[in-house]
């Protein structure tokens, strides 16, 4: 098999594997877990053949027009190089892990076959988003996983919480697709073409005409994908979809689509001086705003979202900077860490019964009866918090790197300011980082009260999974020397400035919450909160689900809890109740969106029901009336037809004469 | 002669038979109206042939085929006149009223209609 | 022709002119009382005297064949047919009230406004055209039989078949149909309009 060939059966296999699990999933419920796990395996395995093929030559181009589609070409086309390879190799791992260990979780669900399909599905969609070279092709992977997140996070449709989550996350990713969709019309139009190397081409000969137009619009649909500020309100609701979702599709790689297509495109963004320092900011607000977010979280899973949005603030702070290798690096190393620690994150709420950090806190022995999870989220954590010798670290350092760089005025074309932006509220947030690692480590499994309910062991893939995704996250901090060559070539290695003060704010943030949970936790005791509503025996998923459905009603709000024992709570002191709802920006969004609309919508359904109505009933109630007054002359006496029919005539004769005549006229 | 006298006699026999086609309630007094209003229209074909003196002598012809097919007519028209009153026992043309809208089905027609149009 | 009629004035009538309109008046009045009077027997009868005048009328035209077929067909059978189909439907003798429908003065305005708007119109086209009365006869016998039998044989023929349509529709609708009523009883009703279309024949 040629290079390309395997390329294209990269995305073709989940495709298959979803059309299949759809079809048989109702009658052949026996293949649905083959159907699921073996193609995505391949696909998995290919991309790593791929990426071995590929190495670091130059990278391959390959296309086919199907058909003349009009003033610009589409092509169906594959751009392999070294990011697009790697990425897709951590996508096919996600997806299989994640696959894996859907079998043990979701092995009760009754609509587990739709469900594995659809993962399917977006594994494929995923995988054509790299590995295509065209943008029409691009947006078309795009789109199918934003129908599939919508699918997903809905899945524990019966639950009013997965529902809301599911529309807004849909709502909110459109409003930022149309105007990417301009965005890329624009830039096909200043290029004329959709091919990816050409419009970098184009952009090298200076054939964009207004670059900072472009950059802004492709950036509202990578702040809605990747949900950065003001669009990220979605990724934190989204949560209320199934944990190995949140993983793969929350944390590792649907929410990186939109890093990646900056980074596939970033000559455009770094031809406008303005767009890269609006995504700086962007960047920074997103960063340091989910970092306090997340700390004032209750439910384990909020807690992991915020992170994701901090996480991939960085890596967009990256991009802003102009570092594209540090971007990815992050990318791919976060991807492995997060989605091990929201697979981790599932067996908790299992063996728990609650996704409530509160309830967790107040249960012993946790660590002690899921050992995996234990040591796995333990290193996963450090990771978070960018502890060396961990793979967050040394990615997290070149980004550090990158805006240190950029901010000494070293890098070319790159506005100080935006170094600066970058660099400084990337220190702060690691800061906050290691601050959130800390409570939620420390309020999982360092809790103190009665005995955490047996539930017996984890499946045994679960575990496995997680042990498979701990080696990428204890060990991808050795790749670091040798990425450069997959990359653009500008070495990622931690430099000693940023080393020290980012690894020095975490170990002050990760101490500093220490000694607040020491003081904080003597009160735990003293105010009970938090119910286990899961019944023990139930499966992962039911589990969940009942924890999802429980939490409002028990803390009375889905993200935060009244909880004086939190350290959070000590930490923030007056901006907690702020940042357990996200600053109160779903309120603002609702007062400048959703009521005028509603009340737009009543306007319109009164205006429907008094004015519209009326015409349609007069249009009934006129030609009735006229039925009537015509009924009366029905009289049934044939001489009084005779006689109008005559007098009629007459008329008509008498109007004929005088007009022939012309005495009339 | 003057053309205007007989034309003027046919149109006044004409109303006259028009008039009580329209008023007569006895279905056998509307049809000697009815052969009043013919005749009308025979002195009328009859004058104008004189006057146009025309060789195929068409206005005659036309009078006596006319009056051959009034015989008929008023032979048929009598037959139904006679099958109406064994039927019903009157031959009163304004009591003939089959063709009426009735008024059970004024009232019970537009119900439907209505109940449709409220739930839509 | 019409040329010819300068010469002539309403003011200055001719003998033909002054007897027309004199039966022209009779005939106009036993019309009218034809329509109007309450008992339906004489207005039979009346309907006879208004035909008659009609046939004097043709023989002032010089149509005397027509006026003689008037005479026969109108006169002898088909007012005899009228006064049948009274009687058969035991029509009251005397007064009768109701003789009139309801809607007589709409019939009295739509008949008043026709008789108008003709009388203008004909008056206002053949106030100047003149009948020449004096030159060869128009409607003799002899004339009239040449042409019918010279141009108008196949539709006097058609004529005929439609006449013996009419008897036979006749026949069918007044017989007593279904029950077995005395067929007697259906002859006797069938038999009186029976005779009338064989006898215009001639």
């Amino acid at each position: 098999m040629t290079l390309t060939t395997t390329a294209v059966l990269v995305p073709l296999l989940p495709f298959l594997g979803a059309v299949a699990g759809l079809l048989l999933g109702r009658r052949a419920p026996g293949f649905v877990r083959p159907l699921a796990v073996l193609p995505t395996l391949a696909a998995a395995v290919l991309t790593v053949v791929v990426a071995v093929g590929q190495g670091t030559g130059p990278a391959t181009d390959v296309a086919t027009e199907l058909t003349p589609t009009g003033s610009i070409p589409i092509d169906l086309s594959l751009h392999l190089d070294g990011f697009a390879v790697l990425i897709a190799v951590l996508v096919g791992t996600v997806a299989t892990c994640v696959q894996l260990y859907s079998t043990g979780y979701l092995r009760h669900d009754p609509r587990y076959a739709s469900y594995a399909a659809l993962v399917s599905l977006f594994t494929s969609a995923m995988l054509l988003v790299v590995y295509t070279g065209d943008l029409m092709v691009l947006l078309v992977g795009w789109e199918v996983m934003g129908i599939c997140s919508y699918f997903l996070v809905g899945h524990y449709w019966e639950t009013e919480a997965a529902r809301a989550a599911s529309l807004k996350a849909f709502l909110v990713t459109k409003l930022g697709d149309v105007p990417f969709l301009f965005g890329i019309f624009a830039l096909a139009t200043d290029a004329g073409t959709f091919r990816i190397t050409g419009i970098l081409g184009s952009v090298a000969d200076g054939g964009l005409h207004h670059p900072t137009l472009v950059a802004l619009l492709l950036l509202a649909g990578v702040a809605g994908k990747s949900a950065q500020f003001p669009l990220h309100t979605w990724l934190p609701d989204a949560m209320a979809g199934p944990t190995p979702v949140s993983a793969l599709i929350h944390a590792a790689t649907m929410v990186a689509a939109g890093v990646y297509v900056v980074a596939r495109l970033l000559p455009v963004f770094a031809a406008s001086a303005a767009a890269l320092v609006v995504l700086a900011v962007m960047a920074a607000i997103t960063m340091v705003g989910s970092g306090l977010a997340a700390l004032a979280q209750d439910d384990i899973k909020r807690v992991l979202a915020y992170s994701t949005v901090g996480q991939l603030g960085y890596m967009l702070g990256a991009l802003a900077v102009g570092d594209r290798g540090a971007a990815v690096f992050h990318l791919i190393s976060h991807g492995a860490f997060k989605a091990l620690l929201f697979l981790g994150a599932g067996v908790i709420i299992h063996a728990a019964g609650t996704n409530s950090l509160a309830a967790m806190s107040r249960m012993s022995g946790l660590a002690r009866r899921i050992p995996d999870a234990y040591w796995t989220m333990t290193v996963a954590l450090l990771a978070l918090a960018a502890i060396p010798p961990f793979a967050g670290f040394f990615s997290k350092e070149a980004v550090l790197g990158a805006a240190e760089h950029a901010a000494t005025g070293a890098a070319h074309g790159i506005p100080g300011a935006a170094g600066w932006t970058v660099l400084v509220s990337g220190l702060l947030t690691a800061l906050l980082t290691a601050a959130y690692a800390m409570r939620l480590w420390l309020r999982v499994f360092r809790g103190k009260g009665a005995e955490a309910p047996d539930h017996g062991r984890q499946p045994v893939v679960m575990n496995a999974v997680l042990w498979v995704l701990f080696l990428p996250t204890a060990a991808l901090g050795l790749a670091a020397p040798l990425l450069p060559r997959w990359f653009d070539g500008r070495s990622l290695a931690p430099t000693l400035t940023t080393s020290v003060l980012g690894t020095g704010v975490a170990l002050v943030g990760g101490l500093v919450t220490y000694a607040a949970w020491r003081h904080t936790s003597a009160l735990a005791a003293r105010t009970p909160i938090g119910a286990v509503v899961a019944d023990p025996d139930a499966g992962p998923e039911a589990a969940e689900e009942t924890a999802i459905a429980t939490h409002a009603p028990v803390y009375g709000d889905n993200a935060g809890a009244a909880d004086p024992a939190d350290p959070g709570r000590l930490l923030l002191g007056p901006l907690q109740p702020h940042a357990a709802v996200g600053f109160h920006l779903d309120a603002l969004y609702t007062a400048l969106f959703v009521r005028p609309v509603r009340a737009a919508a009543t306007l319109v359904r009164f205006l429907d029901g008094a004015v519209v109505d009326t015409y349609v009933r007069a249009a009934g109630a006129a030609p009735r009336l006229l039925g009537a007054a015509v009924r009366r002359a029905q009289t049934g006496n044939v001489q009084t037809y005779l006689g109008a029919l005559l007098a009629g005539s007459l008329l008509l004769a008498v109007a004929a004469v005088l007009v022939a005549t012309g005495t009339g006229a | 002669m003057h053309l205007a006298y007989p034309a003027v006699l046919a149109v006044l026999l004409f109303c006259t038979g028009l008039y009580g086609v329209l008023a007569r309630r006895n279905a056998i007094l509307v049809l000697m109206s009815v052969e009043l209003m013919l005749n009308a229209v025979n002195l009328n074909l009859v004058a104008f042939d004189v006057w146009l003196r025309d060789t195929l002598h068409a206005g005659q012809a036309l009078t006596l085929f006319t009056i051959a097919i009034a015989a008929a007519e008023i032979g048929i028209g009598l037959a139904i006149v006679l099958l109406v009153y064994r039927n019903r026992g009157s031959s009163d043309i304004d009591r003939l009223r089959d063709l009426a809208e009735t008024t059970d089905a004024a009232d019970g027609e537009p119900q439907p209609d209505t109940t449709a149009e409220a739930a839509a | 022709m019409t040329l010819a009629a300068t010469g002539h004035g309403f003011l200055s009538p001719s003998g033909v002119e002054i007897a027309f309109v004199l039966v022209g008046i009779a005939t106009l009045g036993a019309a009218l009382l034809t329509v109007t009077t309450r008992q339906l027997v004489h207005a039979a009868l009346w309907l006879v005297v208004a035909l008659g005048g009609i046939a004097v009328e043709y023989l002032l035209l010089t149509a005397e064949f027509i006026a003689w077929v008037q005479v026969l067909i109108y006169v002898g059978s088909v007012v005899v047919l009228l006064l049948f189909g009274l009687m058969l439907t035991k029509a009251p003798i005397g007064r009768s009230p109701d003789a009139d429908s309801g809607n007589r003065w709409a019939a009295l305005t739509v008949a008043l406004a026709a008789a108008a708007a003709l009388v203008w119109v004909v008056v206002d086209a053949f106030r100047a055209t003149w009948i020449d009365l004096d030159r060869a006869v128009q409607g003799s016998t002899e004339v009239i039989g040449r042409s019918l039998f010279q141009y108008w044989v196949l539709p006097f023929e058609a004529l005929s078949v439609l006449l013996l349509a009419a008897l036979v529709g006749a026949i069918v609708l007044s017989r007593r149909t279904g029950e077995g009523r005395a067929a007697a009883a259906a002859l006797d009703n069938g038999a009186a309009p029976a005779p009338a279309p064989r006898e215009e024949q001639r």
